[in-house]
């Protein structure tokens, strides 16, 4: 310090000195991060106790000990140094064909592959708005829900396979795929209905809503399992699958309805006065100028119902139909490999995870991507 | 679109009514109520016929038949196998109501301390909370629950190898068990101090109250307050020759016998839904925070406020009008997930009228319409009770 206080420089003229270096590099951002004031400080340390008590022996569960490779537990366990040192994955390795189509027929499968990869196709046009010809490949996905329906369940030249041989991933993605096409469509209908100036259809509209939203969804699942029989014609017995899809897209349509009329109500009242002046019918100016903005609003509330719809078609499997948890409780039952529930849990959890996380990210990058006010 | 538009070449006159905006709504809601009551009319008479002939009727007579069930949660009002289905309803509606109290009340008291924590300028510590919370939220609560239950079933030991601290508190596949206390005679004497001590503390707080107001001088009230309550009965507790003794429980057989208890069942759907729940708390009560102003904490950090007085006086109030809306919707979501204690066998609501008794009665239809309006009626009190809240706190505004 000295040096520098006798040497001269004239006013202004000083060469920049180097900031302090408790204030730069890691040990600044440590000190500004994690130890910035005496709570801090604990609660820095309590953390990392908490880590280091609980990641390395996870890790050590999961990956070091594993085993991927037995016939059954015994055999897995006889492998470890004390019986359940490790995760024994062979048993997921063991079931997977299970998780992902459920009782399929064997020889059917490939129909559930082609499925799985039409899939895929049909999310591209949805997904990736600078798709060439994205019009085309919009109806594509439109009519996707009917193609796949028409190749699960057979019929016309195919043969045909019951709904009730459905499950695992298989019967998750049918659920939430269902509900999710159909719910947005109905959804954007009870909202309208809702907002209507017609008494009539405003009041059936709320009273949907609001008797939907006040139920829980098993109870719901279990109108459909038991009671729904007697409201159709005598003689007609619909699948279960077919009473549950019914049931979860319309408890679907109503929340759906619910996040559209926040996005509606947002809309200023000039928008709809513009569109009036214009001489648009309601029809014309809610296909140009209300919804388009009102959907781009509620994004976010309809990915997060997107999201919630797929966690719970995870409830079929208290009325007895077998989706991924089911099947991986099911399969907790066989004498085999009993006793393995957390790697049946981490698998299945791990299924949900990536899968509503990816949808999260999505829509936070819409809605970045949307985002033109100011 | 209006009548006035009168043309030269006038078109057909249901077409001019059919223009005619008035006309054309009061044509769709008649046709709309005629499709709706026609639909409702075959539905009745479906229901009619099948019922017939499947030779059933439509009574709720049952509900005042014995059940013949037996119900293994029944924390409130005793339940035999021979009381009615009524009874075996009201017992499932409190079990229904316990969860969503205690877990409305834990996952308040987790969401609001993850949601600060999230805000925290401590990185790892958000860093970790943020963690948690996305793997927790994006994950079934059902697999939640069974993850919890399954560490009752398959990790915990028996209750001969039970975990225990200190050999008074149990942890086993069978629940918790913790030493209940038994209150020996004159420990009304602490009862009748903790009544004085509240009532001390009241008079004093509006005492205290009035003296800011008058001279600006502010005492630490909650310390007192604090102390006063704790203080005057413990010292009245040991004045009185410590009245009271602990029931440790004890293992008999394959059980524990004495003390209190709690079932695996209740704790797995109470936590699990407690700790899923508060995750998306954490989230409203963040965005609830960071959407009240920065200027407001600086002019009450102008004015001289500390910082808990800021957060207390000013950001939480403002931020609470944020964050009740979306915070009702928890906590009906709370309470309707409630439903899925039948998956575990939890004897909530569905599972007692729902479950059971539809099995035995076989009468679909009545303890469905039951279940469902038992349902309605509880979230149109929580959503306008929360409504009367909300409008309290907005009321502010001008």
């Amino acid at each position: 310090m000295s040096e520098t206080v006798e040497q001269e420089f004239a006013p202004g003229n000083h060469p920049d000195l180097p900031p302090p270096v408790s204030t730069t590099g890691i040990i600044g951002w440590s000190r500004k991060n994690l130890f910035s004031s005496p709570l801090n400080t604990i609660l820095t340390l309590l953390t990392l106790l908490l880590l280091w008590k609980s990641l390395p022996p996870l890790f050590e569960w999961a990956v070091v000990n594993s085993i991927s490779s037995a016939d059954s537990r015994a055999q897995c366990w006889n492998q470890m140094s004390s019986p359940g040192a490790g995760a024994c994955w062979a048993f997921i390795k063991d079931r997977v064909q299970l998780f992902t189509y459920g009782f399929y027929p064997h020889e059917l499968r490939w129909r559930v592959n082609i499925s799985f990869l039409l899939l895929a196709l049909a999310l591209v046009p949805v997904l990736y708005e600078k798709l060439p010809h994205r019009k085309y490949g919009l109806f594509y996905s439109a009519a996707f829900p009917f193609i796949a329906g028409w190749l699960l369940v057979g019929g016309f030249g195919l043969e045909s396979v019951d709904t009730d041989q459905f499950g695992g991933i298989l019967l998750t993605l049918i659920l939430g795929v269902t509900g999710i096409s159909f719910s947005l469509p109905i959804g954007v209908a009870l909202a309208l209905g809702r907002q209507s100036n017609m008494p009539v259809l405003r009041i059936l509209c709320v009273l949907f809503i609001e008797f939907i939203r006040g139920v829980p969804l098993i109870t719901l699942l279990f109108v459909a399992s038991t009671m729904l029989n007697y409201f159709l014609p005598p003689g007609t017995v619909y699948a279960l699958l077919v009473r549950v899809l019914i049931m979860v897209t319309l408890f679907a349509s109503a929340y759906m309805a619910e996040v559209i009329r926040g996005g509606l109500q947002a809309i200023p009242k000039g928008q709809h006065e513009a569109g009036d002046s214009l001489g648009l019918t309601y029809w014309q100016a809610h296909r140009l100028i209300i919804l388009p903005q009102a959907m781009k609003i509620s994004i976010p509330g309809i990915v997060s119902n997107f999201i919630g719809l797929y966690k719970d078609t995870t409830l079929v499997l208290i009325i007895g139909m077998m989706d991924i948890l089911g099947l991986g409780n099911a399969s907790l039952a066989d004498a085999k490999w009993a006793g393995l529930a957390m790697e049946v849990y981490i698998f299945v959890a791990l299924y949900f995870f990536i899968s509503c996380f990816s949808m999260s990210r999505y829509s936070l990058y819409l809605e970045k991507k949307l985002h033109t006010g100011h | 679109m209006s009548s006035a538009s009168v043309t030269a070449n006038e078109p057909m006159l249901l077409l001019r009514l059919w223009r005619n905006q008035e006309y054309r709504s009061v044509f769709i809601q008649i046709m709309t109520m005629l499709i709706l009551f026609t639909f409702l009319g075959m539905i009745g008479h479906n229901v009619a016929t099948n019922l017939e002939k499947a030779g059933k009727d439509f009574s709720f007579k049952f509900l005042s038949y014995p059940a013949g069930y037996d119900i293994s949660f029944q924390p409130f009002i005793s339940f035999s196998p021979t009381d009615t289905h009524l009874r075996a309803a009201v017992v499932g509606l409190l079990n229904t109501l316990l969860v969503a109290v205690s877990g409305v009340i834990i996952a308040s008291i987790m969401g609001f301390t993850m949601g600060i924590l999230r805000l925290s300028n401590n990185w790892l510590v958000s860093r970790l909370v943020y963690v948690f919370l996305e793997f927790t939220r994006n994950v079934p609560v059902l697999l939640h629950i069974f993850f919890v239950y399954g560490i009752f079933l398959y990790v915990l030991p028996v209750p001969k190898k039970a975990l225990s601290i200190s050999d008074t508190v149990f942890l086993t596949n069978r629940g918790f068990y913790w030493p209940s206390p038994v209150f020996e005679d004159g420990f009304g004497y602490v009862w009748f101090a903790l009544l004085t001590a509240i009532v001390v503390v009241i008079a004093f707080v509006i005492w205290e109250r009035k003296h800011q107001d008058k001279t600006g001088i502010k005492y630490p009230s909650f310390t007192i307050s604090t102390a006063i309550i704790i203080g005057l009965p413990l010292l009245t507790f040991f004045i009185s020759g410590s009245p009271m003794s602990w029931e440790i429980p004890v293992i008999k057989g394959f059980n524990f016998k004495g003390g209190t208890s709690i079932k695996p069942e209740y704790i797995a759907l109470t936590f699990a839904l407690a700790y899923y729940t508060s995750c998306f708390i954490a989230e409203i009560v963040r965005s609830g925070i960071l959407a009240v102003s920065g200027g407001q904490s600086e002019a009450s950090h102008a004015l001289g406020l500390s910082h808990g007085n800021t957060l207390r006086l000013v950001v939480i109030p403002q931020a609470l009008r944020v964050i009740i809306p979306p915070l009702a919707s928890q906590y009906l979501n709370l309470t309707k997930n409630s439903s899925l204690a039948i998956a575990i066998g939890y004897m909530d609501i569905v599972a007692t009228i729902g479950g059971i008794s539809l099995m035995q009665t076989g009468r679909e239809m009545e303890t469905m319409i039951f279940v469902l309006l038992t349902y309605l009626i509880i979230s149109l009190i929580i959503s306008a009770f929360m409504n009367w809240f909300n409008k309290r706190m907005s009321i502010v505004e001008r």
